[in-house]
């Protein structure tokens, strides 16, 4: 089955570019540790791949590699290249221990653009689980790499693949502070906000077109809401006397929850995404800071010192009676929910180190999953197999990504630089 | 990194206009790789001139660890500052809180804003009106001291009291 795909996000993509400029200084990933069962799957290069200004096959691989769940068996040595399933040995790809394999076909159209044409095969019952032919430009060649791979993913694992999703983050060089868009993979970097002050917190709109962030740029922390395809840094949407940050969007994105202190200490606060029709929502002469919606818009857990320390709460949207979610330490912050609102992953102190857990908020079990010493500012990938956060090497902040489960770990960082804060944005519309 | 060490500069200004002996706050080196920006007019030179006895030119309270409240030998300070905004009523005064870096960032920015408004409501107490102070934070943003240990951090878990003009 071939179908022509022009994509949403390609357009998307594009903007970014039109706004931005490319940031020099790229994330490199390490993996560390790898998931339990990876499918073993061969990904041949693609018949005529060359007319493409790089490989794509190779980012195909690297991606499904880098989620933990593949394994990548060796192709070299296959000559001609198969592009139709008839032309498949599968006695050999079955000797080579390949469960499945991708093959597939390259080539410049006359008006110019590109075509891929790729089919993924079931190397054990011989035949096609599916196959989609993609136009694009030259400049959409990662992307369309990453759409690949997300398809592949799905159909071998069941769930959505996360690799045309992108990723923002703090980059600090220096007295210089840049708020940046990634791929997940860490390429194709783009520079929304670059400020000789403190950028923090950025925060995704559910459509993936906006981008909440707090800026110090007025010697405090304002909190700003930035189209993506906007060219200047709008008015703040929150500017209020003391200080405006911790923005967290509405699964509907027609509300954000932030916290303000114009009325005394840090409380949440609920507005529309300009800043207009502002509540308050919480009421409390403690600290209450750090505000994430339940997926569905029903709830938001926050982070309060109410009961003494820092530990986290939930209460109704709409209002009402808080509820306290951790009793274990004396620190407990930085609440996110999974996706499939089944997981609340949240940073601890324990021992003076600070973890990253996860909470089953069904059975109320905690584990936690990694042993850093300062790791924080967890993020779900949409869909929801692995938790972006914010750690450190040598003193210097990096990024890393470990799958739900703990078993799969990966850095990202740049040389010389500090990064942290990161944010996944959402899956994007096909 | 400048910054760090304007304030540094700005510290050694400061103590060194005192009447008294200053404590061992550590001297800015002179040999300094980068020329610091320029000071300018050094706030010793402002006419926030010290009434006898009473010392406006200390300008930082200090805090232990995840904590807010102030300790008492901080008292004679505010109580200074918060007599001379009292009589000063067209002075305005900005009250940044810091923290050390470990912990939520965000919570951070909090616990910064709990401190400065600790340091504000002092000063109203002293006399100082609402309108005259500004509390803020900076949470762990904007350290002065960057190394990873328990001298930096105590430096760093601070409010400081700028008044109008000088940030």
């Amino acid at each position: 089955m071939l179908r022509p795909l022009m994509t949403r996000p390609a357009k998307f993509l594009a903007a970014l570019l039109f706004v931005t400029g490319a940031a020099q200084a790229q994330l490199t990933i390490e993996i560390i540790g790898s998931g339990a069962i990876q499918i073993p799957i061969a990904v041949l290069p693609f018949a005529g791949e060359s007319v493409l200004p790089q490989s794509i096959t190779e980012i195909i691989e690297q991606d499904l590699s880098r989620s933990g769940r593949f394994r990548a068996i060796f192709v070299g040595g296959v000559n001609p290249l198969p592009t139709e399933i008839a032309q498949v040995n599968f006695p050999e790809w079955k000797s080579r221990l390949a469960d499945a394999m991708v093959i597939g076909q390259a080539q410049r159209l006359p008006d110019g653009k590109l075509e891929v044409r790729f089919r993924l095969l079931d190397v054990l019952k011989q035949s096609q689980i599916g196959g989609i032919a993609f136009t694009f430009t030259a400049a959409q060649t990662r992307l369309t790499a990453h759409k690949i791979a997300d398809f592949i993913y799905e159909k071998m694992t069941g769930e959505r693949g996360v690799f045309s999703t992108r990723i923002a983050y703090i980059v600090k060089q220096g007295p210089r502070y840049e708020l940046r868009v990634a791929d997940a993979d860490g390429q194709n970097a783009q520079s929304i906000l670059i400020s000789s002050e403190p950028i923090m917190s950025p925060a995704w709109s559910p459509d993936g077109a906006r981008m909440a962030y707090v800026s110090f740029q007025n010697k405090k922390p304002i909190l700003f809401v930035q189209n993506l395809s906007a060219s200047k840094q709008p008015a703040p949407v929150a500017n209020y006397r003391g200080s405006n940050s911790a923005p967290a969007w509405a699964p509907d994105g027609k509300q954000l929850a932030a916290v303000l202190t114009k009325d005394g200490t840090s409380q949440i606060y609920l507005m529309s995404p300009d800043g207009t029709n502002l509540r308050r929502l919480t009421s409390s002469q403690a600290i209450d800071t750090e505000p994430f919606f339940t997926p569905d818009g029903q709830s938001i857990y926050f982070t309060s010192d109410r009961g003494g320390s820092p530990q986290i709460y939930r209460m109704p949207a709409s209002g009402g009676e808080p509820v306290r979610m951790t009793f274990e330490g004396d620190y407990n912050v930085s609440p996110r929910v999974s996706p499939d609102g089944k997981i609340l992953a949240y940073i601890s102190r324990v021992s003076g180190r600070f973890q990253l857990m996860v909470m089953d908020l069904e059975s109320k079990q905690v584990q936690a999953l990694t042993d850093g010493q300062r790791d924080e500012s967890p993020s779900f990938a949409p869909n929801g197999r692995i938790i972006l956060y914010a750690s450190d090497v040598d003193s210097r902040g990096v990024l890393a990504a470990v799958s739900s489960d703990g078993r799969f770990r990966q850095r990202l960082g740049i040389q010389a630089a500090d990064v942290r804060e990161p944010s996944w944005g959402p899956f994007l519309g096909n | 990194m400048k910054k760090t060490l304007f304030s540094a500069l700005t510290l050694v200004l400061l103590y060194g206009c005192a009447s008294t002996p200053v404590e061992p706050e550590k001297p800015a080196e002179p040999s300094v790789q980068t020329p610091a920006p320029p000071v300018a007019p050094p706030l010793a030179a402002r006419p926030v001139q010290p009434a006898p006895q009473v010392d406006l030119t200390k300008r930082s309270v200090f805090y232990d660890y995840d904590k807010y409240d102030i300790k008492d030998e901080y008292r004679p300070v505010l109580q200074a500052h918060g007599k001379y905004l009292a009589e000063n009523r067209g002075k305005k005064m900005l009250i940044q809180g810091n923290c050390d870096e470990r912990g939520s960032r965000e919570y951070n920015i909090a616990l910064g804003q709990r401190r400065a408004e600790g340091v504000k409501r002092m000063l109203v107490l002293m006399g100082a009106t609402e309108t005259q102070v500004e509390p803020v934070s900076l949470g762990e943003e904007k350290p002065r001291c960057t190394d990873h240990n328990e001298g930096c951090w105590s430096q760093n878990r601070r409010s400081d009291m700028l008044y109008g003009g000088e940030y």
